[in-house]
């Protein structure tokens, strides 16, 4: 295929052959199946877009090969170089492979359908038979039976025709379709942004960077432009499974259902919406999903002298499937030394000999916390770490009076007075909070399309054949001889069919058949 | 939740598995009457050698096959088939019965999802016998299907219930109900193809085993599997397009690399593979049908391995 034996290829002659390797088939073929196998390694390792806290503890688990295991990018796979070398090339190849195709099949739909080969009994594909009528008429016939999903061309004594350009069309299609897919991803990651944000009942948030608990956007997005809608969380409903037991079931969420009122911008009329899992909310320029959902305590937490430090809904974060949720509260206004409580919150609370507290109910049934206590300084060099834990490099744990560790157990209502001259803690009741995330995404619609385009363009090219008919009419004893033959491009089931729809065409109207002997030759080889 | 009911819907399953299991006897006992006499074997080593049976669309077992043969075994492919019929017809009664209970598509979890997998592959399977003499293929088709279910009420089995959120839309039943008429085509051409390999193995040895004489020649096989083959990857590739477009509606993100993702992107890329490959000059029908058998494994681990070992947002689909 590739001249070898040439000698020397200039500096534009291995660019040839290299452009020539890239684009066959066969590297198509080889880079298709390395892009499954480079997908892989996502799927068995956490990934750090989708799950940072389990890679952080995947890395710190394995101090041998998680740190290499990261320098490689087996932690952001499809950011990695060699992910995105891999689908560079094979769309690299993938132009490289249509563009000569296009040019070839619109010269082909343009060009008349090629002459009838000479000896069409060769042909995989046909048939002989006499008719008793003149050749014109048989000619007319087949140009009747193939219709207009043909392109025919004919002398007095021959047809040919060919049809199915669609099959190419589709390919071609399909092809670029997937293009425009991945052009549609990567408009969507330069000019798209998504924050998430936790929202406990009863408060709101405004559409602007600081208010987002996280936030990602593209190199082309100014956090500055964003719409400054804003949302209020009026009421979260949520249930959860106790009517079923057995596994996998008793206990598994049933309904999460916010109500919220919008605004599509300050003192614009308030909308009241209902936002729920599966229905998000479109705002301008962004759309509002709920995500997630869990428990913020209000806690109150007092002085000595019972001047309140810190009162407030605390979000904690669930942590199993029965809402056993860890958080912390941190009081910064506490003297001598700053306070800080963490520990769980529990919907429904139960004390277990070999685990301590857990929750053995996601729904709140019998709410409780357990919190421990440190003092000290709670942001020691500016770094507090997350609002859900402590970082307690400079703190100590407080101890009761009978020398344990101080344990603090609460119902929601009651309050507990901390040992020494710290004041007291209540745990006044509990409320739930929404994780919401915000999305952007200008290309989303260019992408869909892409895909719907590429499966129209599939079936097309998987369902249309490329044929050409052939039929030349000789002057026989007395009758006319036709000879039939087709070939297809691919495998075609039905080209014989083809072939005996003209025949009986022409039989029928020639009247009673002389002698009809369609013949076929058989089938041979197993590969064709 | 009606409990009776999807106590009936269980009762369905266990029958259907018996049922299958006297199927595969059946069909087990056709193969074995299709054995030949000694002489025999050697007359079909000829015809193999010669290129397999004659005119494609025939069907291949009476083209292939002495006409005796074909009488000491009718009899039991018949009976197979009618406990394939009565399989499929308890399968979908359970199916039913399970949607009835729950008041959703029973398409909620892998149990349910492997019973309307088995479902689609029999009603395939029943009705394309009614085109096409089937024979050949029943046992190759019956007995996977009855290791499906075992494994599913054995290993998969979870009670009937509600949904959780993330699942009640109506994307659940475009969804997943074209993953598993996909699955369950990809799973007949899965068949079909390694039955191709098989036979064209045997072809090429100029000898094969007295059972195997009432399989078709090794391309009728090869071009069945890839007709199959043509039929799932679009129903794929809708499946992965619908959940895309749900992941948006449910997750925020139409695409996330979630495993389940990762796995259904193998899955379509190693089958486009497939389809290449059988359209590029150089490489064998062979090598190509390798790589439809490779897609499938994937299929395999996706809905085993990733199921219930990755974790991801899909992890709900296991236990
Ligand atoms: C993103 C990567 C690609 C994917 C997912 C893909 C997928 C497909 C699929 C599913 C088919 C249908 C096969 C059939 O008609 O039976 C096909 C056909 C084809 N592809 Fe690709 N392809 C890709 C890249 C390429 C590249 C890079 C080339 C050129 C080197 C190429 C050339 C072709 C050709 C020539 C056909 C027509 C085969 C025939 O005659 O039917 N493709 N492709």
């Amino acid at each position: 295929m590739t001249d070898i034996q040439q000698p020397k290829l200039s500096a534009l002659g291995w660019a040839r052959w290299a452009w020539r390797q890239l684009t066959s088939m066969r590297t198509a073929l080889f880079l298709l199946l390395l892009l499954a196998v480079a997908a892989l390694p996502g799927s068995i390792w956490p990934q750090r877009s989708i799950d940072p806290v389990r890679t952080a503890n995947y890395i710190a688990d394995h101090p041998r090969i998680g740190p290499w295991l990261d320098r490689l990018g087996f932690f952001e796979v499809y950011a990695s170089p060699w992910f995105s070398a891999v689908y560079l090339l094979l769309f690299l190849s993938l132009v490289g492979c249509v563009l000569p195709r296009l040019r070839v099949h619109v010269r082909a739909l343009r060009t008349p359908p090629p002459r009838v080969p000479a000896r069409l009994a060769r042909l995989e594909h046909h048939r002989e038979l006499s008719v008793d009528l003149p050749p014109a008429e048989v000619l007319a016939q087949a140009r009747v039976v193939l219709g207009r999903r043909y392109r025919v061309a004919t002398t007095d004594k021959t047809l040919s025709a060919e049809g199915g350009y669609g099959r190419e069309t589709g390919n071609l299609l399909f092809h670029v379709a997937l293009l425009g897919i991945i052009v549609g991803v990567a408009i969507g990651h330069i000019f798209g942004w998504k924050g998430d944000v936790i929202v406990p009942v009863g408060t709101g948030f405004a559409n602007t960077e600081i208010r987002y608990d996280t936030i990602q956007y593209g190199p082309r997005v100014n956090p500055r432009d964003f719409t400054p809608f804003s949302l209020t969380l009026d009421k979260l409903t949520v249930t959860f499974e106790d009517q079923v037991g057995g596994r996998g079931q008793f206990g598994s969420p049933r309904q999460f259902v916010a109500d919220v009122t919008t605004h599509a911008r300050p003192g614009a009329p308030g909308v009241r919406q209902t936002l729920a899992v599966n229905h998000p909310i479109e705002m301008d320029g962004a759309t509002v999903f709920l995500l997630g959902n869990g428990y913020a305590p209000v806690i109150t937490v007092r002085d000595k002298d019972g001047k309140v430090l810190y009162s407030q809904a605390t979000p904690f974060l669930a942590r199993d499937n029965n809402y056993t949720s860890s958080g912390a509260v941190k009081v910064s206004g506490a003297s001598p030394k700053e306070l800080g409580f963490f520990g769980n919150f529990l919907p429904t609370g139960v004390i277990t000999d070999d685990q301590g507290p857990i929750s053995i109910f996601p729904d709140a049934r019998d709410p409780a916390l357990a919190l421990g206590l440190y003092e000290g300084e709670l942001a020691p060099g500016g770094d507090g770490g997350s609002v859900y834990t402590l970082n307690t490099e400079k703190m100590t744990q407080v101890k009761a009076d009978s020398g344990d560790i101080l344990r603090i157990w609460l119902k929601p209502g009651e309050t507990m007075k901390l040992p020494g001259d710290r004041g007291s803690i209540t745990f006044d009741r509990v409320e739930r909070w929404a994780g919401l995330s915000i999305r952007h995404d200008p290309a989303r619609w260019l992408t869909l399309g892409s895909a719907l385009l590429a499966l129209g363009a599939l079936i097309a090219q998987l369902t249309i054949k490329r044929r050409r008919v052939f039929v030349r009419v000789a002057p026989g004893d007395g009758a006319t001889l036709v000879t039939l033959g087709a070939l297809s491009k691919s495998d075609d089931a039905g080209l014989g069919d083809v072939l005996d729809k003209i025949g009986a065409a022409i039989t029928s109207s020639a009247g009673s058949p002389r002698h009809t002997p369609p013949r076929q030759t058989p089938v041979r080889g197993s590969n064709r | 939740m009606n409990t009776t009911l999807a106590l009936y819907a269980n009762y369905a399953i266990y029958s259907a598995i018996a049922v299958l299991t006297l199927a595969m006897l059946a069909y087990a006992l056709y193969l074995s009457r299709a054995v030949p006499a000694r002489g025999e074997v050697r007359d079909r080593e000829v015809v193999m050698a010669g290129g397999g049976p004659g005119t494609a669309g025939a069907s291949p077992s009476e083209s292939a096959t002495p006409v005796e043969t074909v009488n000491a075994g009718a009899r039991w492919s018949g009976v197979g088939l009618s406990f394939s019929t009565l399989a499929a017809l308890l399968i979908g009664a359970s199916l039913l019965l399970r949607g009835l209970a729950v008041h959703r598509p029973p398409l909620g979890n892998l149990y349910e999802f492997v019973c309307a997998a088995s479902f689609f592959v029999m009603v395939g399977f029943v009705g394309w016998s009614r085109r096409r003499d089937l024979s050949w293929l029943g046992i190759f088709v019956v007995t996977p299907v009855l290791l499906m279910l075992m494994l599913a009420v054995k290993a998969f089995y979870t009670e009937a219930s509600a949904l959780m959120p993330a699942l009640q839309s109506y994307w659940l039943s475009i969804h997943v109900s074209m993953a598993v008429i996909s699955v369950a085509v990809f799973t007949l051409g899965a068949i079909v193809a390694l039955l191709y390999l098989l036979v064209d193995r045997f072809e090429r040895a100029g000898r094969a085993p007295g059972w195997a004489r009432v399989l078709p020649g090794a391309r009728d096989l090869e071009r069945t599997a890839y007709s199959f083959h043509i039929v799932a990857f679009p129903l794929w590739t809708f499946t992965v397009i619908a959940g895309a477009i749900w992941a948006r509606q449910a997750w925020a993100s139409y695409w996330n690399w979630d495993p389940k993702e990762v796995w259904s992107f193998i899955i379509w890329v190693v089958y486009a593979a497939y389809l290449h490959a059988r359209a590029t000059t150089g490489v064998t029908r062979q090598k190509a049908t390798w790589i439809a058998v490779a897609g499938f494994s994937c299929i395999i681990i996706n809905y085993t391995i990733v199921n219930m070992f990755f974790v991801g947002q899909h992890s709900y689909a296991g236990t």
